[in-house]
């Protein structure tokens, strides 16, 4: 469109911080907002796995007991919701999927794409090449704690880079595909890719 | 490549005081395409100095209403709200583009029973929907439970009241957290599990479940009604944080 109306009146309340880590039509939150499309599932730690999957098929398998026993990595990074909260410098601990594949016996990723295949029947879908090379990791603690279960404890997908959605809470299967197939928001309108940076809020942007 | 939802630059033409703490806004869109009840929008302000900010808020209006009506409520240290529930005059213009969401959404056409949970203004959504429901004379069976502060804090009173009393299956059900006014009759505390067993539509009747609000009172609602039997994917929540403003 042409020039944006002014809103008379308006101006930012705070001042701009570091503003060239939020993403054009972020803004910073204190806090660490709860969305989640239905209710929050609560698993035993005893009853809980997470595998590797090729179409379907169980590649690999751990327990929570084997899943921690898994090299830990931390990483520092801002994350981005779609609903326009950004928050720098958030503390997280997991297992990278580059681990994963280590430890699953995978020289490659069996596929160009994944599916992330939830407690609750949450799906989203992200490419390899945002997985791997450090990018990705399947998160267990959040600034030091255990991941409380309204945030996807007990582990949840990280892939700080893209918008939020894409960092799927209570994962427990990462499925490898050919092909990329839209998850659970990407099938309501929402970007299939979802880059905070180009703004991909939702499908056409 | 889908279409992409444009931008596009809405006009206040009207503005209703809902309570102390909360205003609707009713906007003219010149290339509205409809909606469905539940649905969101995004909101762009430009300030005089190019400042932008950008939030979501719920559509609160039905579909068959001929303007789009936002509910916005003011939260003390935000940017967006303050300007939206204060500063903001009949004429004023902005951008915004929409609708959003495909999945906290109930039309008529689904059926019900339809049980609606809300706290504070997560009660947008939710009016959408009922509005939805009288403006189609639907006779779904409906249940609404309203988790307000106190009875001045109660958005869309009078028109709730109308609406249960138009005796078409509608159930209304307040409860008042903080204060209740002599001779209150509706309830007193936080929705609870004694409060869902009682106003509940029973799991078996397969009620389709939307819950809106604070984050604590969808949490606590939603795990209720998963104790209570209720279906998982008959359960919607959309939780309304702090930092919605």
């Amino acid at each position: 469109m042409a020039q944006p109306p002014i809103s008379r009146g308006f101006r930012g309340r705070k001042a701009p911080v570091q503003s060239d880590r939020i993403p054009l039509g972020q803004h910073l939150v204190p806090d660490f907002p709860v969305l989640s499309a239905g209710p929050t599932p609560h698993v035993s730690l005893s009853e809980w796995s997470f595998s590797l999957e090729r179409g379907g098929k169980v590649l690999k398998e751990w327990s929570w007991e084997e899943f921690n026993a898994l090299p830990q990595t931390e990483l520092k990074t801002d994350i981005h919701c779609v609903t326009t909260w950004s928050k720098l410098d958030t503390h997280w601990r997991g297992v990278t999927i580059d681990d994963l594949l280590q430890a699953a016996g995978l020289a490659e990723a069996p596929g160009d794409f994944t599916m992330a295949h939830c407690d609750g029947d949450y799906t989203t879908n992200v490419p390899v090449d945002d997985l791997v090379g450090g990018k990705g990791m399947v998160a267990t603690h959040y600034e030091g704690e255990p991941l409380a279960p309204e945030h996807g404890g007990p582990a949840r997908l990280l892939v700080p880079h893209l918008y939020f959605w894409k960092s799927a809470k209570w994962i427990r299967t990462l499925d490898f595909l050919d092909s990329d197939e839209p998850g659970f928001w990407e099938q309501l309108g929402y970007h299939i890719y979802g880059d905070p940076w180009q703004e991909q809020r939702y499908a056409g942007d | 490549m889908p279409r992409r939802l444009q931008w596009q630059v809405a006009e206040v033409s009207d503005l209703i005081e809902e309570t102390p703490r909360v205003r609707s806004l009713a906007l003219t869109l010149p290339d509205w395409p409809g909606h469905k009840p539940g649905q969101h929008v995004d909101v762009r302000l430009t300030g005089e100095d190019g400042y932008r900010a950008q939030r979501s808020y719920s559509i609160a209006s039905a579909p068959e209403a001929n303007k789009v009506m936002l509910t916005v409520e003011r939260i003390e240290d935000g940017e967006v709200s303050p300007y939206l529930s204060i500063e903001v005059r009949k004429g004023d213009q902005f951008e915004l583009r929409g609708p959003i969401g495909g999945h906290f959404v109930w039309t008529a056409a689904q059926g019900g029973p339809l049980f609606l949970v809300a706290g504070g203004s997560g009660i947008a959504p939710l009016m959408a929907m009922l509005r939805h429901r009288a403006a189609v004379r639907s006779k779904v069976p409906a249940t609404l439970i309203y988790s307000s502060r106190s009875f001045e804090d109660i958005i869309y009173r009078a028109e709730l009241d109308r609406l249960a009393a138009a005796d078409d299956g509608l159930k209304i059900v307040h409860t008042l957290t903080r204060r209740q006014p002599a001779g209150w009759q509706g309830g007193t505390r936080r929705i609870d599990r004694a409060m869902l067993e009682k106003e509940d539509f029973s799991p078996a009747a397969k009620p389709r479940v939307f819950i809106c609000g604070p984050t604590q009172l969808v949490e606590t609602a939603a795990q209720i009604l998963l104790d209570l039997g209720h279906d998982r994917t008959l359960i919607k929540t959309e939780r309304f944080g702090p930092t919605g403003g």
